[in-house]
């Protein structure tokens, strides 16, 4: 039987190191609301997401109370919009109308984003996947709660370097209209490659196109009990270290498989994966910076960071993978700058710099996350920035994404902020030499020979 | 199995007093619900209390229970938390 060591263990991990779930996500396909009439499939996209996620809420709610563990978010991502949207949308526009949509869904179910105003263009382009692109900036201005995101690259296709080239003016584009909120929508843009199908996490999450009907998706989170558990084994060896990690990323696993268990079972909707990130809040004691720091680094960036966020991100899905059958979406460490008071102290310092955050996005979950750059970089340059990083994903033959905040107005050294979960950021040089002629070149980088597995 | 789903873990910390044990004791009676372990230990000099009950038996629902018992704690000056025995069952055991 339960022992009462055990019981306060669990407590104190919640109570003091800010263990919780941090989102509940359905995703629900949109396929069979697809009609080229935009008025019908409007009406369709609003009905389904409000009759399947009508209980995703209180269901949350209840679980929450059952368990004692805070749930932090009920989310819904949807398929890839511009899939959905390419019968009946003849401009960006009619894209932005269901973009209206969602918005309107999600308030109504009470779920803070929906993600899923999506297109997968790692090869080519369609032309709803250029409409759809072309509307993003249309639809994250007019709409508060939708999330956006692009798939530029994968190991099996190469980088589409047009999409690229493009998604650098449309991020501008984005940073200029939101520029009197310090450039904050966007923050609900996220480029991928090799983006799952199956991610709980906005901004990037969608329901990819071989999934089912509607899913459950539960995204762990526990950076806070993570470090707690290693300041008891202070100095030891490696592989102290590293059972120490998996032990805790067993547990905080476990939370998660429950969770989604129950709300699988409660709104009779199948599980589908648990996504075991350290996913940081700018919230004082859950920071992935500070786990860095606990294994010996003075800050995040100093020499040796790669290897410790190596070890840590491998060592949290050893203990994630045990605590769950099906793990999928990112799973890892996130490395976000503004969400992470570890990570931004680390930038103040002048510890990390762009390009040593890219050398960890070699070896962690995600990406360039949460980075606010100068307003006046060219689009090219922020392209450059992102075929590098979809250059890592693809031919490590793992998801690398970028979330880049170009904040208008503001040169290196200033502070945005964005305010609630999303922080604040320093400001961040960037490379000043130009790969203009680069970027204007047209086509696509072809898939890496170790692609070719058949 | 679903005789372990009904089973509650109920916890009180807080600061050491007179009649904790008592209190929480004659709500749970009240309600039918059977007491089937108990275990109090002082850290810090904070009481420490962790009892396994079953609700099966029980008069209201699980969340009515957790509610009323988070309010008794108030009454009494400590927190008391009652979850579902699932959660450390998955956490600490394979």
């Amino acid at each position: 039987m339960i022992n009462i060591f055990e019981v306060n263990e669990t407590n104190k991990m919640v109570e003091q190191e800010n263990l919780d779930v941090r989102t509940i996500t359905i995703g629900i396909s949109l396929l069979d609301c697809i009609d080229s009439d935009l008025e019908k499939l409007n009406q369709n996209i609003y009905n389904k997401i409000t009759t399947v996620a009508k209980d995703l809420v209180s269901a949350g709610e209840q679980i929450e109370k059952e368990i004692g563990i805070p749930i932090v978010n009920k989310r819904i991502s949807v398929t890839p919009i511009a899939l959905v949207g390419a019968a009946a949308c003849k401009k960006p526009e009619d894209f932005a109308t269901i973009a209206d949509t969602m918005d309107a869904a999600a308030q109504k179910v009470g779920v803070n984003l929906i993600g899923g105003y999506s297109a997968l263009v790692s090869k080519g382009m369609t032309r709803a996947d250029e409409l759809l692109i072309r509307s993003i900036p249309m639809a994250l201005c007019r709409t508060e709660r939708v999330c956006s995101s692009v798939n530029l690259a994968s190991t099996k296709t190469g980088i589409n370097m047009d999409g690229v080239r493009l998604m650098g003016e449309i991020l501008l584009e984005i940073a200029e209209q939101s520029k009197d909120r310090n450039s904050a929508d966007c923050m609900k843009l996220v480029v991928f490659c090799n983006a799952p199908d199956d991610n709980p996490f906005m901004a990037g999450a969608f329901h990819g196109v071989t999934e089912a009907d509607a899913v459950i998706n539960v995204g762990v989170s526990g950076p806070g009990v993570v470090k707690n558990a290693l300041e008891k084994v202070r100095g030891q060896n490696f592989e102290v270290l590293s059972e120490t990690i998996k032990k805790t990323a067993f547990k905080v696993t476990r939370v998660g498989q429950l969770v989604a268990q129950r709300a699988s079972k409660l709104l009779d909707i199948p599980f589908g994966i648990v996504d075991l990130s350290l996913a940081p809040t700018p919230a004082v004691g859950d920071s992935v910076a500070d786990i860095l720091r606990e294994i010996g680094l003075e800050y995040a960036g100093a020499p040796g960071t790669t290897a410790a966020l190596a070890l840590l991100n491998d060592q949290v899905k050893k203990g994630g993978v045990m605590a769950s059958s099906y793990v999928g979406g990112l799973s890892g460490a996130f490395i976000p700058v503004s969400e992470d008071q570890g990570m931004i102290d680390a930038v103040q310092a002048g510890a990390i710099t762009l390009e040593k955050l890219e050398a960890m996005t070699c070896v962690c979950s995600v990406g360039l996350d949460m980075i606010a750059i100068p307003g006046d970089t060219p689009a090219t340059t922020i392209s450059g920035i992102i075929a590098d990083e979809m250059a890592l994903g693809m031919v490590n033959q793992k998801t690398t994404a970028a979330r880049l905040i170009p904040a208008i107005g503001n040169s290196v050294g200033d502070i945005v902020e964005f305010g609630g979960l999303f922080g604040y950021a320093p400001v961040m040089p960037v490379n000043q030499f130009s790969c203009a002629d680069f970027i204007n070149r047209e086509g696509r980088i072809p898939a890496p020979i170790h692609s070719f597995k058949n | 199995m679903e005789q372990t789903k009904k089973k509650a873990v109920i916890t009180v910390v807080g600061k050491d007093t007179v009649g904790i044990i008592a209190r929480v004791c004659t709500y749970l009676a009240e309600q039918q619900i059977n007491v089937l372990d108990i275990s109090q230990t002082i850290i810090d000099g904070f009481f420490n209390m962790m009892m396994i009950a079953d609700l099966s038996t029980a008069k209201i629902h699980f969340s009515e229970c957790a509610e009323e018992l988070e309010k008794l704690g108030n009454d009494i000056g400590v927190s008391i938390r009652c979850q579902k025995e699932e959660i450390f069952d998955m956490m600490h055991r394979i």
